[in-house]
């Protein structure tokens, strides 16, 4: 991917958290979802959930019916970013399927009938692609997409129309924030035709610097010509940018740096009451201690793992009393404080 | 960066200006939401011309082209058929100036489809670009031509 060794690692997983693939498609014969009665949406839900998929996917997918799922249930899945908050709020019949150990997932009735997304972590856009396109191919052996001659498969959205597909990445990019470099890059993407949003997608703050950046064109470049030039180009170009940046800063203000990362990691083995935003900061500042090589007895996969347990809705399946927010707050700070090793029962002064 | 080239009475005349001052002086960037695209093409829409344009529908799913500018979302696939030739201008504008699909296509209709009609519209398209005088993108509808003369079919998968 990348020429740059110093801070190269695992796919690139010290600026690449994630990639996701996105692929819109609509059922030809049914309006799209927001124009569909009730019935043609039940219809859609049947047609798709039932589709055979063949030798690619040989068990299907397991379903969830969204519209039985708890608000807690469905908090999760936003949480891991399977599904957009849009689809967990929305009301309509509609379903989500997973597969291939929740690397893909299928949202059927969300603005068009289906979006297929798969996600990877690190700078693994090659496999994602392949499994969300394996996915789109094998439901077409069974069903027919809306398609036109001039524009492609059509999306209730002109601005997904075409190939229909969306690649992003999770970007961590600590470095571009604290220099202030980060409106600079943002200004570039839009140049590049991208778009840079925050944690949760569309409308949402980029907590604790990570950011979704994905293409925004859609039209007249073959999928394969999308992926090339997100691959090859636009994030190398991204990563580069963040280490240059990283490097710079410790270089001119390697104290700065060492005291931001090591009062993060203060603060959360001492810390006795956690909030969700607070604890994903704090953990985002240590995943940067990590890349940068300030920290070495900690692993950015365990960081990784404790910004999704430290989420509200992940919090409450550990333990169900964190539903309720203050002693979500307690038992957050417990939770960090025993993974990073500084937790011992009946020893409230550690 | 908005680079334009404008061909007056035999004069050449270039435009270079960065994305604030294009923006100031009314350019669509790229890069713009489709939503703001819509409105901008709202504001436009005094005439009885654009009125009638507003008050068309849809004749699947009865959709209104006032409902569409509202929402930024097409109700079905007929749609994109019963709104041309205001789709044709808001998919280019929303899609950095593409002028139509070149990626995969449904093995269903691989073979069947019918490019001929998608050229003819191609060249009614740049016939009125050229007539108001927007060369630029009639070299986009051009380029878009000439690549379909190149693109072959591709060759089907054998079956087994």
């Amino acid at each position: 991917m990348s020429d740059q060794t110093d801070f190269n690692s695992n796919n690139d997983n010290d600026v690449v958290v994630s990639v996701r693939i996105r692929v819109a498609r609509n059922l030809a014969g049914f309006p799209f979802t927001g124009r569909a009665s009730d019935s043609q949406r039940q219809e859609v839900l049947q047609m798709v959930t039932h589709a055979p998929l063949g030798g690619a996917f040989p068990d299907g997918l397991a379903w969830v019916n969204m519209t039985q799922a708890s608000a807690q249930e469905r908090q999760l899945l936003v949480e891991r970013h399977l599904v957009s908050k849009h689809f967990a709020q929305s009301t309509l019949p509609r379903a989500l399927g997973l597969g291939h150990s929740e690397q893909l997932g299928v949202m059927v009735n969300e603005e068009d009938h289906l979006r297929i997304q798969s996600i990877f972590p690190g700078f693994r856009l090659n496999e994602a692609f392949d499994l969300a396109r394996s996915f789109d191919q094998a439901l077409e052996e069974t069903v027919d997409f809306a398609f036109h001659q001039r524009w492609g498969y059509l999306t209730a959205c002109p601005t997904n129309v075409g190939c229909g597909i969306r690649l992003g990445a999770m970007l961590h990019l600590p470095a571009l924030r604290y220099s202030g470099e980060i409106e600079r890059v943002k200004r570039a993407a839009k140049d590049l035709h991208l778009a840079v949003r925050g944690y949760y997608g569309e409308g949402t703050d980029a907590i604790g610097n990570f950011y979704q950046v994905s293409n925004q064109v859609t039209l007249g470049a073959s999928e394969e010509e999308l992926l090339q030039h997100f691959r090859d180009e636009v994030i190398p170009k991204l990563i580069d940018y963040e280490r240059t940046a990283r490097q710079m800063l410790l270089e001119k203000n390697r104290p700065l740096i060492e005291d931001k990362v090591y009062r993060a990691r203060a603060t959360l083995k001492v810390a006795r009451l956690l909030g969700a935003e607070e604890a994903t900061k704090l953990l985002s500042t240590l995943r940067f201690g990590i890349s940068s090589g300030l920290l070495h007895n900690l692993s950015i996969e365990c960081v990784e793992q404790l910004l999704l347990q430290v989420q509200p809705a992940h919090l409450a399946q550990i333990d169900p009393f964190a539903a309720e927010e203050e002693k979500g707050r307690l038992s957050r700070a417990i939770l960090v404080r025993r993974a990073l090793g500084d937790y011992a029962e009946g020893n409230p002064e550690i | 960066m908005v680079h334009e080239v404008v061909i007056q009475n035999g004069n050449k005349m270039e435009l270079h200006l960065c994305a604030e001052h294009a923006a100031a002086k009314g350019y669509i960037l790229p890069t713009v939401p489709v939503t703001q695209i819509l409105k901008q093409f709202a504001a436009t829409g005094k005439s009885l011309k654009a009125q009638k344009a507003a008050a068309r529908c849809c004749e699947a799913c009865g959709l209104t082209f006032a409902e569409f500018r509202q929402t930024g979302r097409f109700g079905c696939a007929t749609c994109y058929d019963s709104f041309m030739p205001s789709v044709a201008a808001i998919i280019e504008r929303a899609q950095s100036g593409a002028v139509s699909h070149r990626g995969r296509t449904p093995k269903r209709i691989e073979g069947q489809a019918d490019r001929a009609a998608v050229r003819r519209q191609l060249i009614k398209e740049i016939e009125s670009a050229v007539a108001a005088e927007q060369y630029e993108r009639a070299a986009s509808l051009q380029g878009r031509l000439h690549q379909m003369g190149a693109e072959k079919k591709p060759p089907t998968e054998p079956t087994t």
